[in-house]
């Protein structure tokens, strides 16, 4: 038997670094499993990509600035966000025009910022922790940010969890019982760009797509009750979050470089097999 | 005292009439077709009835609550939502907080599930039933919040010959024990007619109503389309003759 010893590095757990980054990291891996559930029977992970593409430019204007990237990150989704409202009018079609349309000119601006941020500081650390993350390098005064944005979207999603359930497994019935579908979507979408804003903050925009959707889309394989499948995604979120950082600790350790592998890869990594596993868990289910 | 009563309704979108002073009531207890062809204007008058579409003029009174069984439901197979759940949101859907495990909500989640018959496969995913179950799941979803009138929207459409017999069957039952109201649209009136107390024959926005027998006659239908209008026996079967392309079967 591997002993525990032999995974954790010597260490690991000492490392204020680390800790910050296991704290940081469990917040929005239950933020982001929880609003990630609601994404996926929505259907709306393109959003979340297009959310994620514009707090690209939000992160690498406030890198070059000097502020907070979260705060770029929630910012610049807010404003996409409502780009995408404005262009979007209501039809789905439409939707994903308006999507695609802020998704590129997040893209867009991002290559300016992310250019003039290298250039400036003639190295190119500010692309890859806008872009990939670096969870080890967190600053401690994120905390209070990521608790605060985190518990403004856990509330919010607790006090509206039963009229944006049947919103967005059908609008239709919703929309019957006097709901405001339109609206319960705004909201929802606030909930999205807070949660998108801390995953670019842990695994970068572009892997931040990863964390919202597959730990939600994993929990929605294994569970068919909503309550348990957002519990669930928040559990696989944070486990592949703290077996990531475990592994990039010891990486350190590994060939080729002696470096250190992203954490970043690894969450992404086990969020993949973990949505490979419980897809072949399922369809066994189902043959038998 | 009606459940529902339309007054001369009138409904004109973008320069066109859609409805033209529909009137009829419904009473407690009432199984009602609403019987046209696409395009007749059923779903606007259902949406009219919900209060998602305003009168240009006349009325629409409703008596308590309305309960409303979608057309399409087509839902995700990886939905996390059972039976049992959707009809749940029935209940307290529109309620903010999430649910408690009460045995009381709990409870009456079963007693709408039995009344439907979905209590065996009230915990597979929606997404996953057959379309005859699914249609039971909606149909408790909207009867557990007791309403006075349930609006059923094309609830055979996509039921094969059985399953149609069995939700025309549920519905003409659930108004009989609990009373409520029940307007079922349909472009084929053959299933329906065996449950029916009232048709509501819909024709380029305007309509007639009451008994099959006062409603489905050559005069009557030819005076609600403006022209002449056959009503044709075949092997015990009536078919509406109004036109190109329209033809209703009774």
């Amino acid at each position: 038997m591997l002993s525990v010893g032999a995974i954790i590095a010597p260490g690991f757990f000492a490392s204020p670094a680390v800790a910050l980054a296991a704290a940081v990291g469990a917040v929005v891996a239950v933020v982001a499993g929880a609003v990630g559930v609601f994404t996926v029977i929505r259907g709306q992970a393109f959003a979340a990509e297009g959310l994620a593409d514009a707090g690209s430019a939000g992160g690498a204007s406030a890198y070059l600035a000097g502020l907070p990237t979260l705060g770029g990150f929630a910012l610049a989704g807010v404003v996409a966000a409502a780009a995408m409202e404005l262009i979007g009018a209501r039809r789905a079609r439409s939707r994903e025009l308006a999507t695609g349309i802020v998704l590129g000119a997040g893209f867009g601006l991002s290559a300016l910022f992310l250019y003039l941020g290298t250039t400036q500081r003639g190295t190119g650390a500010a692309t890859v922790t806008i872009l990939f993350g670096s969870i080890f390098a967190l600053r401690s005064g994120d905390l209070p940010a990521v608790l605060g944005l985190g518990a403004l979207a856990g509330t919010g999603l607790l006090v509206l969890y039963r009229p944006l359930l049947l919103a967005s497994a059908s609008p239709e019935l919703a929309a019957a019982r006097g709901l405001r579908v339109g609206r319960l979507g705004l909201a929802y979408l606030l909930a999205l760009v807070i949660a998108v804003a801390l995953a670019a903050l842990s695994v970068g925009t572009i892997l931040s797509t990863a964390l919202m959707v597959g730990p939600a889309a994993t929990a929605l394989k294994l569970s068919a009750r909503p309550g348990r499948a957002i519990a669930l995604a928040g559990a696989i979120g944070v486990a592949a979050v703290w077996l990531g950082l475990v592994l990039a600790y010891d990486s350190y350790a590994w060939p080729p470089l002696h470096h250190g592998w992203p954490a970043s890869f690894f969450i992404v990594a086990l969020i993949l097999g973990a949505y490979l596993a419980a897809s072949a868990w399922a369809a066994r289910g189902e043959r038998a | 005292m009606s459940v529902l009563e339309l007054q001369a309704a009138t409904v004109r979108l973008g320069g066109r009439t859609v409805l033209d002073g529909v009137s009829f009531r419904l009473e407690p207890g009432e199984v009602a077709g609403l019987i046209g062809a696409n395009g007749a204007g059923k779903t606007t008058l259902f949406r009219a009835i919900l209060g998602q579409q305003a009168l240009s003029s006349g009325q629409v009174q409703r008596r308590g609550r309305v309960g409303y069984v979608p057309q399409k439901f087509l839902l995700d197979a990886d939905l996390p939502l059972r039976g049992r759940d959707l009809v749940g949101l029935g209940l307290d859907g529109h309620r903010i907080g999430v649910p408690l495990r009460r045995r009381e909500r709990r409870e009456r989640v079963q007693t709408a599930l039995a009344a439907v018959g979905a209590e065996d496969f009230a915990d597979t995913r929606v997404g996953r039933l057959s379309g005859g179950q699914q249609q039971r799941i909606l149909i408790a979803h909207a009867l557990i919040a007791e309403p006075a009138l349930l609006l059923a929207d094309e609830p055979l459409a996509n039921l094969d010959l059985s399953a149609a017999k069995q939700t025309v069957a549920l519905l003409s039952t659930l108004a009989a024990a609990h009373g409520v109201g029940v307007l079922i649209s349909a472009h084929e009136l053959n299933q329906l007619l065996p449950a029916l107390d009232r048709v509501v024959y819909l024709a380029e926005g305007r309509a007639v109503s009451g008994s099959t027998e006062e409603v489905i006659r050559e005069d009557v239908l030819s005076a609600l389309y403006g022209h002449h209008v056959d009503v044709l026996e075949v092997n015990g079967r009536t078919i509406v003759v109004a036109g190109e392309g329209e033809a209703i079967l009774s």
